[in-house]
């Protein structure tokens, strides 16, 4: 699972009202390398919650603040490449900010399946 | 040159359309043109079935980016003349600016002219006939078959009827060639060579077909709810869109479990839907798949997605389930599931999942963003008005594809045009237009019913209405 879409993903689990974000608990993170897009990177980051982005990327060395002009920014952008694209964690788990409620990740994919008395 | 500018600025070009997909292919060229935001402006003769179709207000430029996309266009041509006979045709192209013809005819050029015609074969003999006949034309380069800078083209058209060929042509166009569509992709890209496949994999040719029709662009972010094996997401991310899916079956996502392949008993451990991104070179614009239920959205609230692509389980082939459960729910003694618990699933009514996918849709999507699916309709009680609607949606394209004589799926395009407001979600209960699919819940039982037991029209009738 990237951090990208870590940043798109809520806690469903019924009656909770604040999942997100959801509290990454990885035992096996890895860095694929990807190719930089500066485009690409730029169009996503309107669309992103910062602040957990930062949350999620602290040992990433993420700037705390988003910078202004971000679009011709190469060294911010591809940092926020890096966070977005490049980090997954492989194993470990997502947990339900609210409830708690853990999903597992196995093989870097996330299950996010809830069980029949959860929904 | 004053002249010559715009005179070029008013080229018309002709497309050469495959007739397989002939539903598809008008969607499909106005999508594209809309992604150029180029306006649609067919000639007076513009006939939709017709192999070839002249486009005024287009660029060069316009139309080789289009073929760069199309997979219903076989090739672009800068139209230089055409009538219905030969003499027609002659006063045409010499009635065609000297000045537009010029650059590609001048001494040093190497040429060669094509002849192409459509529901009849010319022998040889008779396409050097027609090539000898141009000697009007001033060319003044010579002919090389096998390195030419520019090929020109005769595209005769003898109808669409097999059983009644015309001696002569309907219609005569000749042109430049300008470029070729993207057919070879519906090879390239054949399931039959993918690694990671299932039962229901989408035929290359739809996908790229669907891509198109979602104005799929570099550097969009798409998702399928339904992803299965991920063919709609090659298809997205041929075109440069970064790609992500879910998909509630757990062993398709992690690609485990048997094979769909006849020889083949169970998946190997690199069968999955980044390996298939891998297969074509663009690994790089995976960006997650999931395990998870389309019924119960795992998204935060949010525009977050440029196209949402999909193929939903019509219970045919794959079966149609969400989690929960009709019954009193026993829980564990300890409340606590084993990792392996497989959570009860329930039958997900087929018109459940068209009203959350456009509802969905309708939150998720970038304003603008599209909705691109099929939907399953059983043909003799189909009428327009099934189609599901949702008040921030516009219906763009219904393309049909048979599947048999009584069933076939509609691909369906829809345009995001304003952001929900609270009362949209209750819009169905006052409007019986936004729940219209009701009677295709049952799609499976007349699907089964249709295929097996082929019985009176009335009789069946009578009974699909007890379903």
């Amino acid at each position: 699972m990237k951090l990208l879409t870590h940043n798109m993903l809520t806690s469903h689990v019924k009656g909770v009202t604040k999942g997100f974000p959801l509290l990454i608990k990885a035992t096996e993170v890895k860095v694929n390398e990807v190719e930089f897009n500066s485009q690409f990177v730029s169009r996503m980051i309107p669309k992103l919650e910062w602040g957990a982005l930062v949350q999620a990327a602290e040992e990433v060395n993420l700037p705390g603040e988003l910078v202004p002009n971000y679009e011709t920014n190469e060294d911010f952008l591809k940092k926020v490449h890096r966070v977005l694209l490049e980090v997954e964690v492989v194993e470990g788990c997502l947990q339900c900010p609210e409830s708690g409620r853990e999903f597992p990740i196995s093989r870097g994919i996330p299950n996010m399946l809830l069980n029949e008395d959860e929904v | 040159m004053m002249a010559a500018s715009s005179s070029r600025s008013c080229l018309q070009y002709v497309f050469h359309l495959a007739q397989d997909n002939l539903d598809f292919r008008l969607p499909e060229i106005l999508a594209l043109l809309a992604l150029r935001e180029k306006p649609f402006h067919p000639d007076g003769k513009f006939k939709e079935k017709s192999p070839y179709w002249c486009l005024n207000g287009l660029s060069e430029v316009d139309v080789r980016a289009i073929m760069a996309r199309s997979v219903c266009a076989k090739s672009a041509f800068e139209l230089w003349g055409h009538g219905h006979t030969q003499s027609e045709l002659r006063t045409s192209l010499l009635n065609y600016p000297l000045e537009n013809m010029a650059p590609f005819m001048h001494k040093d050029s190497k040429y060669k002219i094509n002849v192409y015609t459509f529901n009849k074969t010319l022998l040889f003999a008779d396409r050097i006939k027609r090539i000898d006949a141009l000697d009007y034309l001033p060319f003044e380069g010579t002919v090389s078959l096998k390195n030419p800078q520019h090929i020109f083209c005769m595209l005769e058209d003898y109808g669409s009827d097999p059983n009644n060929i015309p001696e002569h042509p309907n219609y005569i166009y000749f042109g430049r060639w300008i470029a070729d569509g993207q057919r070879e992709l519906i090879r390239s890209h054949s399931v039959k060579n993918r690694h990671f496949i299932g039962n229901t994999s989408m035929d290359a040719g739809l996908s790229f077909i669907m891509a198109n029709h979602a104005k799929v662009k570099e550097n969009d972010l798409v998702y399928d709810p339904f992803v299965g094996t991920g063919s709609l997401l090659v298809a997205c991310s041929h075109f440069g869109a970064y790609v992500c899916g879910t998909d509630i079956d757990y062993n398709t996502i992690h690609g485990k479990g048997r094979s769909s392949r006849i020889n083949q008993k169970w998946r190997g451990p690199d069968e999955n839907i980044r390996a298939n991104l891998r297969q074509y070179g663009i690994e790089k614009m995976y960006l997650d798949v999931m395990v998870s239920d389309a019924s119960k959205s795992v998204w935060r609230e949010a525009a977050l997605f440029d196209a949402i692509i999909t193929d939903p389980p019509y219970g045919i082939r794959e079966s149609t389930r969400r989690t929960g459960s009709h019954k009193e729910i026993t829980k564990p003694a300890d409340g606590i599931y084993a990792e392996s618990h497989v959570p009860v699933t329930q039958a997900y009514h087929l018109s459940d999942i068209f009203t959350d996918l456009l509802n969905f849709s309708a939150h998720h999507l970038v304003l603008g963003g599209r909705l691109v699916y099929w939907l399953p309709v059983y043909r003799p009680e189909y009428c327009e008005e099934m189609v599901p609607l949702n008040p921030c949606l516009q219906l763009i394209s219904n393309c049909e594809q048979t599947l048999s004589s009584h069933t076939s799926r509609r691909l369906i395009t829809m345009e995001k045009i304003k952001e929900p407001e609270d009362l949209d979600s209750m819009v169905h209960l006052a409007d019986p237009r936004f729940s219209p699919y009701q009677g295709h819940n049952a799609f499976r039982e007349k699907y089964f019913s249709g295929l097996n037991k082929r019985r009176g029209k009335e009789d069946n009738k009578s009974d699909f209405n007890g379903v």
